[in-house]
């Protein structure tokens, strides 16, 4: 396997961001607070194959999500993200 | 009201439910359709994908993400899933499951990577078993009886891994059905007359015509499969914002 094949998108983080979240995630728009790019959960550069999620910013690079689902537990941290637009189901 | 009852179903947190298989399909040597049976399943889009989870005698558990195949129209549930020789949990899906057996399986998830048939022209570029939400999006089209104009241009190793190889045939000889393109990057028939070369601008251009404003482009498949189409036709002059892309990982075993 490619090295690059472990490279992800957002639209991976819908089932685990869905166990708590009960509006859609992944068309969610963040703000990175590093560069400011604007742009859905779902285009964000996903790395799952680590015990815990990372989600990057795919213009800067900055880590905007970090998730770790255990033990019953989800722990998220969402420091890298300035801000988080979800939309009201239509 | 039934309409409240639906946005409540919308609103809430994924849960696992236990939904039973009715019917497993063989589409290639290694790939097969899964056909489901979701009792209170609350309706999906064309291209979104569904958990599957496998826990075994011990208390150890899998899960993977898989595409739904199968157009929202249908009332049954289906997804087609690549077994990957390595894989975790696509051995078991694709050798092992039959009929009657269950399954845990959380969805639908995702709604950027989904196409509505009132939502104007498309272009998909699939990549191995990354043609299964676009076939969602296809089914999904000719079910709605949509005239977008729809394109597929579908790349994978020979003629015998090419996933709907009948169906795709079918609609594309319907009048008002999309067009199909192919590239076999491994190995081709004698006398093959499409493409035999891994996906480039050329080709997309080709395909595809120039970059249309109002057309939004799919592309799924492996990583690096995804991220040079998208590059490519980012170049050939599409909106950025105008190609959505999902891509494959290692966890698709």
């Amino acid at each position: 396997m490619d090295d690059d094949d472990l490279r992800l998108d957002g639209n991976s983080l819908g089932g685990l961001l869905g166990e708590v979240f009960a509006w859609e995630t992944t068309t969610a728009r963040g703000t990175c607070a590093s560069c400011g790019a604007v742009g859905e959960v779902a285009t964000l550069v996903v790395y799952a194959h680590a015990p815990g999620t990372v989600a990057r910013c795919p213009a800067c690079g900055s880590v905007l999500l970090r998730v770790v689902r255990a033990s019953g537990r989800m722990w998220l941290d969402a420091r890298g993200l300035s801000a988080l637009e979800l939309r009201e189901p239509a | 009201m039934a309409g409240a009852a639906v946005l409540g179903r919308l609103a809430a947190p994924l849960r696992w439910r236990l939904v039973e298989v009715v019917e497993v399909v063989p589409e290639t040597p290694s790939a097969a359709t899964i056909v489901l049976d979701v009792a209170d399943w609350p309706g999906h889009r064309a291209g979104q994908h569904a958990d599957v989870r496998l826990t075994a005698e011990d208390g150890y558990q899998a899960q993977r993400s898989y595409s739904i195949a199968s157009a929202p129209e249908d009332p049954r549930l289906a997804l087609t899933v690549e077994r990957l020789e390595d894989g975790e949990v696509s051995p078991f899906l694709v050798g092992e499951l039959r009929a009657g057996d269950r399954i845990e399986l959380r969805g639908p998830i995702g709604g950027y990577f989904v196409w509505e048939a009132n939502g104007g022209p498309v272009r998909l570029v699939a990549g191995g078993s990354g043609v299964v939400p676009l076939m969602a999006m296809l089914r999904h089209r000719e079910a709605a009886g949509s005239e977008a104009p729809a394109t597929l241009l579908y790349s994978a190793r020979s003629l015998g891994d090419v996933l709907y190889r009948e169906e795709l045939e079918r609609l594309a000889a319907a009048g008002g059905g999309p067009r199909v393109a192919y590239t076999l990057t491994r190995e081709r028939p004698p006398g093959w007359s499409g493409y035999d070369r891994r996906i480039d601008g050329d080709m997309l251009a080709e395909v595809f015509g120039p970059a249309d404003p109002a057309a939004t482009a799919f592309v799924c498949g492996p990583t690096s499969f995804v991220e040079a189409a998208a590059d490519a036709l980012v170049a050939l002059g599409h909106e950025p914002a105008q190609v959505k892309t999902e891509r494959f990982g290692p966890t698709g075993g």
